[in-house]
């Protein structure tokens, strides 16, 4: 993990990410699910994001993730140069497999929420978010 | 901000079994080794990277951060309260600093 | 997204510059209402007067933002703003400099003596020169504290204003705009409609001509300062009025005035005036 992060040096911003070949953004994602799932199927229900269709500031998007019986849940910015956001883990006290935070997008991009369940299995879901330009840099 | 202050917000009363909604926020600038200073140096990377919360000395959530995470971090999660207890929350910053609140929350 | 590319803009009018929407934003909404915790009803529109001759009615700039950031500030758990007004809050009760005394020491407790002190703001001080909320605070250090000033737009001012500024939530925008403060106004009003920069643009051609229209993805507000001090999400911490201004003039590719400028607090109460019955919501959530 700190490997790819000290290659990746690049800043969150829309320019920077458009440097980067779309081809390695794609390596880094596929590496943070496989980091997660160990390459498991996942299925594509069970798992709800609920986020700004459009994020007035990609600096602080709130964001939240549900996925009844799931023991942890991964989020990835799949736009972002480095894709992962967090991973949480319920222990025995959790009241719901839920968590909501606040999270930076560098663009446009889908939001991937991964959910392993009591089970071990794997289950998942995307959402886009429209990351908007602002008129007034401040 | 100099000073690191949690805040946290539990709900004001619930019943013995009940899950609650608990929200937490630190001020913490989630540094994210990615920007540069003004003069073009890169500003070395200070988050906080784990964030736990236990009630009564049950893990409730174990969280692992990276920089993508907002400044001042945000969480929101719910934690069942069989009985009336403590809940200690901790973050974990890259620093090595540790910051820790504890609440009281009693049950009816 | 990007419809300006800026060897153009140069070209462009004020007008064409806001013009260019294309983008199908959510949803700023002009019957939104502000509550505070479900309990502190805010008021985000208020009627126009003389002052503002060439709008039909005054708006929040709250009302210009998309729901989950309006949302953010309605809660004052999730408005990251009260961090600093928690700060502000510890800064009051500290003693600092050499006279070994705290804000609390001479003004007892703010939710008293400061209630109000924002709705006012900028305000003529004993010599009849107006001043605006940095300057007292900044005074009261160096004059009666023995401490050193605090940079105007640092933390520790930031705190203290949101913290002050708190007090007055709720309370309507009411700036002295007459007798000394007079010619205070009228230098604002000049200068909100002088062009400025390679663009060319005067705080009137966005905020008064093109609210409620684009600027690239963003909705032009009225420009109200009643919101301020603000947590800005881009910033992620809070930015003060003559911070936004400096901001606002650097954008039409000006030199601006320095924060702390007679310049500056001149078109501070000039543009506090136009917000006149509008809440102060200090401490704002903006984007």
């Amino acid at each position: 993990m700190l490997t790819r992060r000290d290659t990746l040096a690049i800043g969150l911003g829309a320019s920077a990410v458009a440097m980067l070949p779309a081809a390695v953004l794609a390596d880094a994602v596929d590496d943070a699910i496989a980091a997660f799932t160990g390459g498991a199927e996942m299925a594509d229900a069970g798992v709800t994001i609920t986020a700004p269709e459009i994020a007035e500031n990609g600096n602080t998007v709130p964001i939240s993730v549900d996925a009844p019986g799931a023991t942890e849940i991964t989020l990835i910015a799949t736009g972002n140069p480095t894709p992962n956001v967090g991973k949480f883990t319920f222990g025995p006290g959790a009241g719901a497999s839920m968590v909501a935070t606040r999270i930076r997008l560098g663009r446009t991009q889908d939001v991937m929420a991964i959910a392993k369940l009591a089970d071990g299995s794997y289950a998942s879901t995307r959402v886009e978010v429209k990351v908007t330009i602002g008129g007034c840099g401040g | 901000m100099t000073e690191v202050r949690p805040r946290i917000r539990l709900p004001r009363s619930a019943s013995a079994g009940d899950s609650i909604v608990v929200k937490t926020l630190i001020n913490h600038d989630m540094e994210s080794g990615q920007r540069r200073n003004s003069a073009g140096e890169t500003i070395p990377r200070q988050i906080i990277n784990r964030f736990t919360c236990e009630f009564g000395g049950v893990m409730v959530i174990d969280a692992a951060l990276e920089p993508a995470i907002s400044a001042n971090p945000y969480l929101e999660f719910e934690a069942v309260v069989p009985a009336s207890g403590e809940f200690v929350f901790t973050w974990y910053d890259d620093n090595g600093e540790v910051y820790t609140a504890t609440e009281a929350f009693e049950v009816s | 997204m990007q419809h300006l590319k800026p060897a153009k803009s140069f070209a462009l009018t004020a007008a064409a510059l806001v013009a260019l929407t294309g983008v199908a934003m959510a949803d700023p909404d002009p019957t939104a209402e502000l509550v505070i915790d479900g309990e502190l009803h805010l008021v985000t529109r208020a009627p126009s007067d003389a002052i503002t001759p060439n709008l039909p009615e005054r708006y929040s700039g709250w009302l210009f933002r998309e729901s989950d950031t309006r949302a953010m500030q309605m809660d004052d758990f999730e408005n990251p703003a009260m961090l600093a007004a928690e700060a502000g809050a510890d800064l009051w009760t500290t003693a600092d400099g050499t006279a070994g005394q705290s804000c609390q020491d001479c003004h007892g407790d703010a939710e008293d003596s400061m209630a109000g002190v924002r709705a006012g703001m900028p305000h003529l001080n004993a010599d009849g020169v107006l001043w605006s909320m940095e300057d007292y605070v900044n005074n009261c250090r160096t004059e009666r504290m023995g401490a050193e000033a605090w940079r105007w737009s640092g933390d520790e001012m930031t705190s203290m204003t949101s913290f002050i500024s708190l007090q007055s939530r709720g309370m309507p925008v009411s700036v002295q705009i007459d007798g000394d403060a007079a010619p205070y106004w009228e230098q604002g009003r000049d200068m909100y409609y002088t062009r400025y920069g390679q663009l060319e643009l005067s705080c009137a051609s966005c905020h008064e001509e093109s609210y409620g229209l684009m600027i690239r993805a963003d909705h032009l507000s009225q420009g109200q300062i009643n919101g301020f001090p603000t947590y800005r999400l881009k910033n992620a911490g809070i930015v003060s009025i003559h911070n936004r201004f400096r901001g606002c003039i650097r954008d039409t590719r000006a030199e601006t005035f320095a924060e702390g400028s007679d310049e500056f607090r001149a078109l501070e109460l000039y543009v506090a005036s136009r917000g006149t019955g509008l809440s102060i919501e200090g401490v704002s959530v903006r984007p």
